[in-house]
This record gives structure tokens, C-alpha cells and sequence, in this order.
């Protein structure tokens, strides 16, 4: 006969051990019968706060368990009697067992504080809470009279910053006071804990730290929290959060051991020492030691079920993932691993950037080789896939792993071995069998796996993990069309199309928007429909296109004049000199060869650009997907190594493709020699001198993910070379996705450079011609776009900040100066520049 | 020109025919940065111009589409969309703009003020 399992709490970790145990358990070896003190079935208790933003209980509720499994809800035990193997409920009903599981998790924690227990007094943990706190929230808001509506929160940690966030969505101003020189001290350390209580004030939250509440009164109908400093707040509703204790009463009364900070003592194998009693989740002592969090719950859970059917599961140190993320808040927080550097030698690297509001911190071993664990504070991006790696070997040196602009780790550079998700204990490996398996989206890796069903921080890494398994994702430019940009070309080029709303209305739906206008407003001009602003093509412009200059953070633009090849003559540099001196302009050096001029009213901008033509030079494109520069070295000119002229054949360059709108930007490069002064691998075209002529290279990316380009061609002669790039171009234009740069492009096309040389080396698909026709009607059609606005009063008219008063400039826009130089004044909820950003290893 | 009609007063910004089809154009009225666009049906929507994201005065600037059927202008400088309709940030439900009174009088393009 089946012997009898009871389970006693019907919470997350209770929940998971039954449905553990029920999939595993297919020869009926155990009867269960659940008592849980709720009136509710088991729910997602870590998805708690959405409840007040649009969760149901439905969404919460966790899959219902089978029935040989006996549900008793709302009537808790309150009598355990071990030497009869018997507990008894608060109704009276009385069970035997063989096997007992306490799983009674938690009891927040409220300080013994007078007036705790008044009414509007409440704690955070189940969702009858939650129901009495929107129901006070509610009666508050519509209380008739003036005054905030205000919800004091006791406790500034985890859970605290979860409740304020709620209070606010409920329509109160929350006033979290923490007890600690720092929110979520638990988590986080101080130079995290300054930035974090930053970002919260910003969310409209006010925090007091290094106070405690010391009562709670009542006064007119309202409450009223003193705190230790004297000062009095008032509230509608009091929210205790300050802590959780293990609920071990059971334990307690029947004499089993508990540990030093309470929790139910239990070995590895979760077991009391009454060998019919074990423990699982918050209310168990694991060795000791308690743990707030779902994750080591469902490990022990795990466990359990595995012992109740004859195995040797036991607990593993490294099941105790502590990693933990906030939700909700609009704050990004999170800690990971041993975030506080206790591992004996551990060093810690920190990046504190204050201008941009981030704080990163890891821990690595002593030999910065292995990573520990890590706080993020500002932007916890890098949560998902520094999280699994705690453990392994960094693969990156460390400060370029959190840097601003440092490496991006992708899901390739971790282990099989790695958890994705922890809440779940889910590895990489597991994930990637799941997808061979035909899991193609994320909801079916969620129901196969388990990963993504808790605290959902790890779904970046599921979609990650998809993309990288090459599942098909839909190439669509938008929900307008059902197309990618390589069929869109396809579709207008073949059909002779020139508007967008010819386009639309027959191959798409809508009235299109910010993805696929500039797309198709590329495509129109790759294929030469005239000015970027004539009819109907300057709606499906971007701000900077339809502006033809860069938008900055204030609403000014920056011009940057060409300047071919990086070569200017001295009257050229005192020209860009004396406009921005006249237009009060900030200036500076690109990184591109060329001299930036920033600050500028839209309707600076023709004046501007009428100074830099009656001067010989045009405004260039530091915007739109077009050609930005040819860089250059100095080469034959005066190098003593260069073997040919690099800045000339720059110069031919950058005149040739100038204005050539395409899927992405592209650069270039010309190099004299080997030594490669013009960093034209890192281009996506480059050449470099030889003895015998140039070298071409292909598919060279700087930026976020650097690639050097191949070698396409070698020794070949400057009319070889400047025709296979411009097949190279146009084959490039007509087929690549949008926004995919060549070296993207390259890297995704079928039979790679060998591919790409057959057809535009060797014609393999004989469309040589056409592409060779298709560039030759760019370069004879290429006007001054600049120029052509200052000659056409229709398009000049737009060039003003306001249309009804041409005259006024931008209110909005001021200046400050910083070293001698004018930059956009700041403006209220701008970073606050508090310090340099420092970065620093420190070691302890 | 001002006139009073039920309960606002209409200010003239511009004719009809200065607006793009499918863009926007910024209007200064009684101190506030309003920013009216012309759609492809020639109707006409006025909201605030400042994207509450970056602070710039440029919501008129970004290009004008629909979302799921909303007309919608996505701000120049993050990409966030707004509607048309009633000024809500249909990427971050917590924020909106302004919404202005718009109406086309005899080519005249005027927005309603309380
Ligand atoms: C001005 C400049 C920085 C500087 O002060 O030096 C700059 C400024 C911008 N870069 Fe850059 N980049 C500048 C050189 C570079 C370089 C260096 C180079 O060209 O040799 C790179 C790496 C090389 C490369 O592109 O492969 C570079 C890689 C990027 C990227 C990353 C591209 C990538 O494929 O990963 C972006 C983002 C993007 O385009 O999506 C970017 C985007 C931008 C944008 C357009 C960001 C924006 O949307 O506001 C900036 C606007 C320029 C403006 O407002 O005038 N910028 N940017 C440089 C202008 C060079 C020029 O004269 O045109
Ligand atoms: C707002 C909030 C946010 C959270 N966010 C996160 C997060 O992001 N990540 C994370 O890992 N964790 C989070 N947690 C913690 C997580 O919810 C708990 O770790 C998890 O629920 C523990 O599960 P458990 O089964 O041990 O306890 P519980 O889920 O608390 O279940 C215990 C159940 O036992 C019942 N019970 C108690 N005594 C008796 C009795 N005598 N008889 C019968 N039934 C009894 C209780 O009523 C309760 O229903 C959060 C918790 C809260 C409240
Ligand atoms: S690449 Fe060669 S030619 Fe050019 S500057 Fe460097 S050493 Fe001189
Ligand atoms: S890590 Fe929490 S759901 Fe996966």
C-alpha cells in the first residue's frame, strides 16, 4: 500500500516538491496530502508585486497538482506530535503519516514597535496582503480633501523597494525608511547603495536611511510614524518589509532543533534529525543557515523528492545561488554570487560611473581568473550572462567585462555546465538540448525546462540561446511589412516603385513608421530618385536625414564638412575655424579624420552650410546609412616606407561614394604600406599599398563588435581595385538586412568570401554589368544635398524652430561652458556629474 | 488671428499647405512648444513638443507612422512612440505628453487653447 506523505505549507517550494515527487514517483509508492494555512492554491509568490500592476490571480496561480494529491487549504496545522506521527489542524482534523515535509516558509519580520498593530498597519507577503493594501490604497485616494496621499514602508531592502514601487502604481508617494546607512545593504555596498538611492528618488520615492521607525499613532483618521530622529511622518498606510524569520514554530513545539537564527535544522539531505521529518525552502536551517530565496527552495525540493523515492540526493554549495535582480521598480539592481567578497584573497573590481548612473562591481579569485559573483546597480544588463558564470574562468579580463563599451559576452563564451537560470537550476547544455529538441520560442523552452517561469531575468539568455542555435527569425523590416529590406530592394527596384505610398498600399499595411520609412527611404536612393527631400521621400526621412545633420542630446545639430581623405589645406582648416567661431560652435576632432562642429539651431544650419560652399567645401554625412570617411595615412607623399599614394587614392575614394545611401554606414581606409597607419582592416573596405599595386579587404567592423576585414583581392592596379569595390558596394546595398554592416553581411552570407569573390571578382552570376552600371549612375547623379537645399526656397522654409515664429529661436536650448568651450547646460533629471568616473581594482 | 469658439481660443499657426503630409512642424503658442503634425488624410494633430525622455524640444521632428493602427511619431533622439490621439508613450504606459486642440478653419491651422 502507498504510504502517506504529508506536506505541510502549500507555498512555492511545497508546490514544487509535490509535483516533483508526483512526475518521478510512477509507481505510486506515495499517498500526499497538503495543508496549507492560505485559502488559495499554491501561486508565484516572487511575482507577488505584479498584482498590483495587472496580474491576476489566475496569472500567479502555480499548475494545478493531479488528483492523488489531497489539497486541504485554510486550515493550518497547529500541532505537530512526532512520537504518534500525527498533526493535528486548527479545525481539528487530525493525520497520520509516514513522512513529514515541513515547507512553511516565512513570517515578515515586524519590529516590536507601539502601534504596529493598528488598522492600515500591514506586511508584504501573500496576496490576501496585497488585496487589504490595494483596499486601504483605494479608500486613501478617494478620501475627499487635499494633501499626498503618502504610504510609509519600513524597510529599505529587496522586498522594501519592491512594496514602495507598489504603493506608487497604487497611487500613494511611498517614503521607504531604512533602518541602514544604505538601501538593500544585504545586497549591495555603499558605493552602490549612493547611486541606487539616486535612481529611486528619481522614481518618485523619497528614502531616509540610518533611521528607524520607533511608533506608529493614530491622528484624524491617519497615521502617523515617528522615527528615531523625532521626525513625525504622516501615512495612509504603514507597510512593514523590514525582514523575514523562518516560520519554525512546529519545529520548536515538537522539540526538533532549530538553528541559531532560527529555521528548522536539517542535514544535506534536508532531513531533521527525526529521520520521518524534513525540511524544505525558507523555513528550512540548511547546515544552519536559512535562504530568502525561491531558487535554493526548489534545489531542496529536488532533493526531497529524489529521498522519499529511495535516492541519495544531497544538497551541492553551489544549488545556493544567492544571486538576486529587482523587479518592477525601474531600477535595475542586481547581486550575484558572493557580492560582498567574503571568499578568502577574493579582489574586487569596481566601475563606478556617476554621469551615466551605473555602478558595476565582480569578484574574482585571487589569481583574477575565476569569477565570484558581482553587484550591478543602474544597469543590470550584464546580469544574465555574468550570473552563470560564476564559477568559471572569466573570459575576458575583468574590467572589460563591466567597462562602458567593454566586451559584450555573448552565450557563446559560456559553459554547457552554466546555470541560465537559477531559479530554476536550468544549464546551458539542458537549454541547448531542449532547442535541438524543436523548443523554437521562448514559451516552448519556458514549458519544457522550467527556465523563464520565476523571476524571468533570465530570458535574455533564452533568446540568446534561440538566435544562436540559427532558429529563423523573422527577417519582417516591421509590422508593416512582411519583408525584409534585401526583398523590399528586390520589390521596388523590379516594380520600378517610387513612393512609399505606392509601396505601402501595394505590398504592405498601414501607413508605415520610424523602421521602415528610412528603410525604404534608403532604397529609393540607392536606386537615384533625386534629392533625399524632394516630394513625398522627405516624410520617410530620419531627424538627421531630413535635417542633413546630426541631432544632439539638446535638439541642436552637429556639421562635420568633408574633408576627403583627412586631407585639408591650412585656408580650409582657419575656414571650419572661423564658422564656428562666428556661430559660437563647439569643436572637435572625429575619430573619423575630420572636424566636428556642434551646437547648432536648426535654423543655423543653411548658413552655416552657405559659409562651408562659397568656401569650396560641403557639409558631410556624419549621418545616415551612407559613406562616412576614407581615412588615410600620409603614404608615398612623404612616408619614407610608403610605396603609394595613399591619400590620393583615399581622396578618389571618398568622392566616388560620397552620398551612397545603403543598409548601414560604411567607412574606409587607404593605408601606403603594411605598417597600416590607416587602420584599414578595421574598415568595411580597405586597401593597403603594395609594391605592386593595392590589396583589398572586405568586412571590417570597429565599434562594438571589431572584425578585421579579409583580403578579397591582392597586387591588383587602382581601375581593378576601384571596380571591384563598386560591385563589392552595390552587391552589398542590394542584399544586405537592415542595419547589418558589412561585416555582419559577410559573416551571414552563404559561402562566405569565397562566395563574395566568385561574384564580384569572377561575375559567377554574371550581374556584374549591372552592378558596375548601377554605381557609374550614382557617381554622375551625385549632388551637393546641402547645396541643393540653400537653391530651393520650399525645402530652405523647413530649416526653422518654429513655424509660426521663424525668427525665435529654441527656448529650451542653453549653454555652459566647459574647458573654454560651449556644451549643452543641464537639464533637471540629467546624470549629475558627481565625480570622474573611477575605475579601480581594489583588493582586500 | 484669435478667436473664441466653445470655450477655447483658437491661434492660428500656419496654412495647411506648410505642413508635410506625414511630418511635423513646431509651433510656439503662448509660451508652449506644441507640435502639429499633417497626416496622409490631411488631418491634423497637435501635442507636446518636448520628449520627456532627453528634454529636447524635437517630438516635431520624428518621423510620423502607426502602431498597431495608432498614428504614432517616434521621438528623434530614443525612438520611443508616441500617439497622436492622446499623447501616450506607447513604450512606457507611464508617459505622456500633451495633448493639444487642433482643428483646419479655411486652411488655417489653429490649436485650441483653454
Ligand atoms: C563624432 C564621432 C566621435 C568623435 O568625436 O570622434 C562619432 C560620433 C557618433 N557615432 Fe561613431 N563617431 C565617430 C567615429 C567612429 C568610429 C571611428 C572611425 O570611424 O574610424 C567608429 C568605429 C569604426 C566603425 O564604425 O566600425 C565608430 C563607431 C560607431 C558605432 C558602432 C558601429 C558598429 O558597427 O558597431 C555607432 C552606432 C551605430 O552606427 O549604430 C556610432 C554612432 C555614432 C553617432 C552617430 C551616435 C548618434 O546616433 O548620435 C555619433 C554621431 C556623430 C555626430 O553627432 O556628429 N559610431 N564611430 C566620430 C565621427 C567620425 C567622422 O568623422 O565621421
Ligand atoms: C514580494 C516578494 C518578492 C519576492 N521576490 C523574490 C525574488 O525576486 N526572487 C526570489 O528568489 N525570491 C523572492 N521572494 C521570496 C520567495 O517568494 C520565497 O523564497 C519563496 O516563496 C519561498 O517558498 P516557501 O515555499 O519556502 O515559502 P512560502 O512561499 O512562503 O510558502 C509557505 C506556505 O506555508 C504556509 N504555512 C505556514 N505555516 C503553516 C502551517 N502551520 N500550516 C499550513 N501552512 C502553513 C504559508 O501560509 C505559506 O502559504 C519574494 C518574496 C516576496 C514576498
Ligand atoms: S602605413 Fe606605411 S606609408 Fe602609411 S604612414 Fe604608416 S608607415 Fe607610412
Ligand atoms: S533565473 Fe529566474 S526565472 Fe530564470
Amino acid at each position: 500500500m502507498a504510504r502517506h506523505l504529508v506536506v505541510v505549507g502549500n507555498g512555492m517550494v511545497g508546490h514544487r516538491l509535490v509535483s516533483a515527487l508526483r512526475e518521478r514517483d510512477t509507481a505510486g509508492a506515495w499517498r500526499i496530502t497538503v495543508l496549507g494555512e492560505e485559502g488559495r492554491p499554491a501561486y508565484d509568490r516572487v511575482g507577488l508585486s505584479t498584482y498590483v500592476d495587472g496580474s491576476s490571480e489566475e496569472d500567479l496561480r502555480l499548475p494545478e497538482l493531479d488528483d492523488r494529491v489531497e489539497l486541504r487549504l485554510g486550515d493550518p496545522v497547529v500541532t505537530l506530535d512526532r512520537g504518534a506521527r500525527r498533526v493535528v489542524t486548527a479545525s481539528g482534523a487530525e493525520l497520520t503519516y509516514d513522512a513529514l515535509v515541513l515547507a512553511t516558509g516565512s513570517v515578515p519580520f515586524v519590529p516590536p514597535v507601539p502601534g504596529r498593530d493598528l488598522p492600515n498597519c500591514f506586511v508584504y507577503r501573500t496576496l490576501d496582503d496585497l488585496d487589504a493594501i490595494k483596499a486601504a490604497a483605494a479608500a486613501a485616494v478617494a478620501r475627499p480633501g487635499p494633501g499626498r496621499r503618502s504610504a510609509v514602508v519600513v524597510g529599505g531592502g529587496l522586498l522594501g523597494l519592491e512594496a514602495a514601487r507598489a504603493m506608487r502604481l497604487l497611487g500613494l508617494s511611498p517614503q521607504v525608511v531604512e533602518i541602514a546607512p544604505r538601501l538593500m545593504p544585504v545586497q549591495v555596498d555603499e558605493g552602490g547603495g549612493a547611486l541606487l538611492r539616486n535612481l529611486v528618488e528619481r522614481q518618485d520615492m523619497a528614502v531616509r536611511c540610518g533611521v528607524a521607525v520607533s511608533a506608529v499613532s493614530e491622528d484624524r483618521g491617519r497615521l502617523v510614524a515617528t522615527l528615531s530622529d523625532g521626525i513625525e511622518l504622516d501615512a495612509d498606510l504603514v507597510v512593514f518589509s523590514a525582514g523575514i524569520r523562518a516560520a519554525d514554530s512546529l519545529a520548536r513545539s515538537s522539540g526538533l532543533p532549530v538553528g541559531e537564527r532560527g529555521g528548522v535544522l536539517v542535514d544535506a539531505a534536508c532531513r531533521t534529525p527525526d529521520g520521518c521529518v524534513w525540511a524544505i525552502g525558507e523555513c528550512a536551517a540548511l547546515e544552519g543557515r536559512t535562504y530568502g530565496l525561491v531558487a535554493p527552495g526548489y534545489a531542496m525540493a529536488e532533493v526531497v523528492a529524489d529521498r522519499l523515492l529511495g535516492g541519495s540526493g544531497s544538497m551541492q554549495p553551489a544549488e545556493l545561488d544567492m544571486s538576486t535582480k529587482l523587479k518592477l521598480l525601474g531600477v535595475d539592481v542586481a547581486s550575484f554570487g558572493d557580492a560582498h567578497a567574503a571568499t578568502d584573497g577574493a579582489l574586487e573590481v569596481v566601475v563606478n560611473d556617476p554621469v551615466a548612473g551605473t555602478y558595476s562591481k565582480i569578484v574574482v579569485s585571487d589569481d583574477a581568473r575565476t569569477l565570484l559573483g558581482g553587484v550591478l546597480v543602474g544597469d543590470a544588463s550584464k546580469y544574465a550572462t555574468l550570473r552563470p558564470l560564476v564559477g568559471s574562468a572569466l573570459p575576458a579580463d575583468p574590467v572589460a567585462m563591466i567597462a562602458p563599451g567593454g566586451v559584450e559576452l555573448g552565450a557563446d563564451a559560456l559553459p554547457d555546465s552554466a546555470q541560465i537560470c537559477s531559479c530554476n537550476a536550468v544549464t546551458k547544455g539542458a537549454l541547448k538540448a531542449a532547442i535541438d529538441d524543436g523548443a523554437h520560442d521562448v514559451p516552448a523552452l519556458k514549458s519544457c525546462t522550467r527556465a523563464g517561469t520565476s523571476c524571468g531575468s533570465c530570458i535574455p539568455m533564452l533568446k540568446t540561446l534561440l538566435l544562436g542555435a540559427g532558429v529563423e527569425v523573422s527577417k519582417a523590416v516591421c509590422e508593416h511589412f512582411a519583408y525584409s529590406r534585401a526583398e523590399l530592394f528586390q520589390i521596388i527596384a523590379g516594380a520600378g516603385i517610387r513612393t512609399f505610398s505606392e509601396l505601402v498600399e501595394s505590398h504592405g499595411t498601414g501607413r508605415g513608421c520610424d523602421l521602415c520609412k528610412p528603410v525604404v527611404a534608403s532604397i529609393l536612393a540607392s536606386l537615384g530618385n533625386g534629392h533625399v527631400l524632394e516630394g513625398e521621400q522627405a516624410a520617410l526621412q530620419d531627424t538627421n536625414d531630413h535635417f542633413l545633420a546630426n541631432l544632439q542630446r539638446n535638439g541642436t545639430y552637429s556639421v562635420v564638412p568633408r574633408i576627403p581623405g583627412g586631407e585639408i589645406t591650412p585656408d580650409g582648416l582657419i575656414v571650419i575655424g572661423e564658422v564656428a567661431r562666428d556661430f559660437g560652435l563647439y569643436t572637435k576632432i572625429t575619430g573619423g579624420q575630420r572636424i566636428d562642429m556642434f551646437g547648432a539651431r536648426v535654423e543655423q544650419l543653411p548658413q552655416i552650410w552657405k559659409r562651408l560652399v562659397d568656401a569650396g567645401f560641403e557639409s558631410g554625412h556624419a549621418y545616415g546609412k551612407s559613406l562616412r570617411t576614407v581615412k588615410s595615412c600620409v603614404g608615398s607623399s612623404w612616408c619614407r616606407y610608403g610605396v603609394q599614394d595613399s591619400v590620393g587614392m583615399a581622396v578618389l575614394l571618398e568622392l566616388r561614394y560620397r552620398g551612397l545611401r545603403s543598409p548601414h554606414k560604411f567607412k574606409s581606409g587607404v593605408s601606403g604600406c603594411a605598417r597600416e597607419c590607416a587602420e584599414a582592416r578595421s574598415k568595411d573596405f580597405g586597401v593597403i599599398a603594395t609594391e605592386k599595386g593595392w590589396n583589398l579587404y572586405v568586412g571590417g567592423n570597429g565599434g562594438a563588435n571589431p572584425r578585421h576585414a579579409d583580403l578579397i583581392v591582392q597586387d591588383v592596379d587602382s581601375e581593378q581595385l576601384v571596380r571591384i569595390i563598386d560591385r563589392f558596394l552595390m552587391f552589398y546595398i542590394r542584399t544586405a538586412d537592415r542595419l547589418q554592416r558589412t561585416a555582419a553581411w559577410l559573416d551571414a552570407l552563404e559561402g562566405g568570401l569565397d562566395h563574395l569573390r566568385e561574384v564580384v571578382v569572377d561575375d559567377s552570376l554574371g550581374i556584374c554589368a549591372d552592378l558596375e552600371a548601377a554605381m557609374a549612375t550614382h557617381v554622375e547623379n551625385y549632388a551637393d544635398e546641402w547645396r541643393g537645399v540653400l537653391e530651393d526656397p520650399a525645402k530652405l522654409e523647413r530649416y526653422v524652430s518654429f513655424v509660426n515664429a521663424p525668427e525665435t529661436p529654441d527656448p529650451t536650448i542653453s549653454f555652459i561652458t566647459e574647458r573654454g568651450q560651449p556644451i549643452p547646460a543641464r537639464r533637471e533629471g540629467d546624470p549629475v556629474l558627481v565625480g570622474m568616473p573611477a575605475m579601480n581594482g581594489v583588493s582586500r | 488671428m484669435t478667436a473664441v469658439e466653445t470655450g477655447l481660443r483658437w491661434e492660428t499657426v500656419c496654412l495647411l499647405e506648410r505642413l508635410q503630409p506625414e511630418r511635423g512642424a513646431a509651433a510656439l503658442v503662448e509660451g508652449r512648444q506644441v507640435a502639429v503634425f499633417r497626416l496622409h488624410d490631411d488631418s491634423v494633430h497637435a501635442i507636446g513638443n518636448i520628449d520627456p525622455f532627453s528634454g529636447a524640444a524635437v517630438l516635431s521632428r520624428g518621423i510620423v507612422g502607426d502602431k498597431g493602427g495608432v498614428p504614432v511619431v517616434a521621438s528623434p533622439v530614443y525612438k520611443q512612440a508616441f500617439s497622436l490621439l492622446d499623447g501616450h508613450c506607447l513604450d512606457e504606459p507611464d508617459v505622456a505628453v500633451a495633448v493639444y486642440a487642433v482643428r483646419v478653419d479655411d486652411h488655417r491651422v489653429q490649436i485650441g487653447l483653454p
